[in-house]
């Protein structure tokens, strides 16, 4: 039984078939990368996974549990976190309340005991700023800590989105885009932090990826997408050899 | 310039960071309290009248400052404060039972008003709100049976712990202590997780989801702790007016509430402060003001509202930040003096989002 186990996925918009029976499995504790060209489904399979979109057909399967037909904040409590290819922060709260915001799901406490800020809400506060501080020491966010998202460089969001969920404690991390638009050693230093989040946090990671450096480096398995359909599957430097994904990223003649 | 060096988390989690802050919030707290004996009557009842619309203002700017939800309608639950709680005094309910009351009631509507306005945003909302805020209305004026239509109500005769409150001082009391125990009450639900969501939704709402924050609940909560706390306001203004008829709460002060909110500084309680002192004091500016203009304008009908809204409009486009705003940008100057660029507060560019999923 695979940890995620994607089946016959499907959706449409409109006339557009965007993901087209998609079938994957991920294994505990290993990192799975997608890939494909511009326009493949990668992105819209994430949302179908995270529970953002309802799929036409098809089924998602997390931990052994039917997740397909939850909705997204229902999938995150399950251990189930996510970023996105443009950074979606809460841009007026600093990093430190964006890392707080995604210990929600950990929250013990009613909202009518917040009112009164009780003594055992004072002591969940702290338990999460301290576990908060853990993801800033990993992330080398201490720097930015009491700093609005929107006074922050396009490089520290990323990392800050990337804390943000692992906030969530997950179990399953997907990342989409973890490295676009990152210069040359941001992108290098987000290889090691995902190794790092694999590795030493036990944290199964799948994330959409176009810089096939990265994928080969970190990444045990890859699936290739174009169209919306599967078009290779296997390790990164087989499928960078695949015809079909060759032709997709080149054209075919 | 104060630098903190902390030492502990709480020093995050508390209220007031530093000495500076225990020291000129106590001054102001000592100055409230004390205001009775130095202000005459008048100046003590328009006092009172600006910490009932702060209090107001708090509940408005959890919604609209804090969950990013506008709404044009908070006369209404304003309304149903004042009469639910004058109708439960008149049943011979304590003070202080009716006061609980009456913000439970409003919190409970506002949260059906939250519940049937979920799929709404933006626009949409706020006209949604507004209709909701007429339709009160209308349903007060109609219902005579039970509040007198415009023939009016008689706002009893209050008494706490059997004193009964007669005396501008008295009232004044009891607003001041409503208004700091809300502040706090607000300002909790800030620095919790339930305050974080609503930051949260505002936001980004396709993040709150998937982080795992139920969308419609949070959103009605928020709605419910609005209203309900603009219904506390309400019955607080019950004793300010004497006397309710439907045409106290028109569309004007629902105009005169968010007006308070923005022009104070969306996003901040102290903005709520500064805000219901501008409107505390805005009427009498406009008297003054109509004195020197030629009768055709001066009493030209609608010329209020027509105010309000420019006062609104042009805030939102020089200074979004309002009257809160403006002062972080004073106090920097003179910390950072002489370093200081216009630069420093220009509003940073916002990269691309994820595409809207609605």
């Amino acid at each position: 039984m695979s940890y995620l186990a994607v089946e016959d996925l499907s959706i449409s918009f409109g006339g557009i078939r965007a993901v087209d029976h998609v079938s994957f499995d991920v294994d505990e504790g290993e990192v799975f990368a997608i890939i494909g060209p511009n326009g493949a489904g990668k992105t819209t399979l994430f949302n179908l996974v995270s529970g953002i979109y309802s799929p036409d057909g098809g089924s998602v399967r997390f931990a052994g549990r039917d997740i397909t037909s939850l909705p997204a904040h229902r999938i995150a409590p399950l251990g189930l976190a996510r970023t996105f290819q443009n950074i979606e922060l809460f841009e007026h709260a600093t990093v430190l309340q964006n890392l707080l915001i995604g210990r929600h799901v950990h929250r013990r406490s009613t909202a009518l005991s917040h009112l009164l800020f009780l003594p055992a809400v004072r002591r969940e506060e702290l338990e999460h700023r301290r576990r908060v501080e853990d993801v800033i020491d990993l992330l080398e966010l201490a720097h930015y800590r009491e700093q609005r998202i929107a006074n922050l460089p396009y490089g520290v969001r990323k990392v800050v989105e990337v804390g943000r969920a692992l906030c969530l404690e997950p179990k399953l991390l997907l990342l989409d885009e973890p490295t676009s638009g990152l210069n040359p050693e941001e992108s290098e230093d987000m290889g090691f932090w995902i190794e790092d989040i694999n590795r030493d946090l036990g944290v199964t990671v799948v994330m959409v990826a176009h810089d096939m450096g990265l994928v080969s480096r970190v990444a045990g398995r890859v699936l290739a997408l174009n169209e919306g359909r599967v078009i290779a599957e296997g390790s990164p430097a087989d499928v960078q050899k695949t015809p079909a994904v060759v032709d997709a990223y080149l054209g075919a003649d | 310039m104060r630098f903190l060096f902390k030492t502990h988390y709480n020093q995050d989690i508390d209220h007031l960071k530093h000495g500076g802050d225990r020291f000129w919030y106590g001054l102001l707290l000592v100055l409230a309290a004390a205001a009775p004996a130095a202000l005459g009557t008048f100046y003590l009842g328009e006092l009172n009248l600006v910490m009932i619309y702060a209090i107001a203002g708090v509940g408005l700017m959890l919604l609209v400052g804090y969950t990013g939800q506008v709404s044009l309608g908070h006369a209404a639950f304003l309304a149903i404060g004042a009469y639910t709680h004058s109708l439960l005094l008149g049943v011979g309910l304590p003070f202080l039972l009716s006061i609980v009351a009456a913000v439970l009631v409003s919190a409970l509507v506002g949260a059906g008003v939250g519940w049937i306005a979920l799929r709404m945003t933006g626009i949409y909302l706020a006209i949604a709100t507004l209709a909701f805020a007429m339709l009160t209305e209308q349903t007060i004026s109609r219902a005579e049976w039970l509040t007198g239509g415009f023939r009016g109500l008689a706002v009893p005769q209050a008494s706490l712990f059997g004193m009964p409150l007669t005396q501008g001082w008295q009232h004044y009391y009891v607003t001041l202590t409503l208004l700091v125990v809300t502040l706090l009450a607000a300002l909790n639900i800030l620095r919790s997780s339930t305050g974080r969501a609503m930051v949260a939704i505002r936001d980004s709402e396709i993040s709150a989801e998937s982080v795992g924050i139920n969308l419609a609940v949070y959103k009605t909560l928020a709605f419910a702790l609005s209203a309900g706390i603009t219904g506390l306001a309400g019955a607080l203004f019950a004793h300010r007016l004497g006397y309710l008829s439907p045409d106290a709460f028109t569309f004007l002060i629902s105009l005169q509430l968010l007006l308070m909110v923005v022009v104070g500084g969306v996003g901040s309680m102290r903005g709520v402060i500064y805000g219901a002192l501008f409107i505390g004091f805005l009427p009498q500016l406009l008297a003054i003001a109509r004195d020197t203009l030629p009768p055709q304008i001066a009493q030209a009908p609608g010329l209020e509202p027509g105010i309000f809204g420019l006062i609104l409009v042009l805030v939102i486009l020089f200074e979004p930040q309002g009257i809160f705003g403006r002062w972080l940008k004073i106090k920097s100057y003179f910390q950072l003096f002489p370093l200081y660029r216009r630069a420093t507060h220009r509003r940073q560019k916002t990269y691309l989002r994820t595409e809207r999923l609605r």
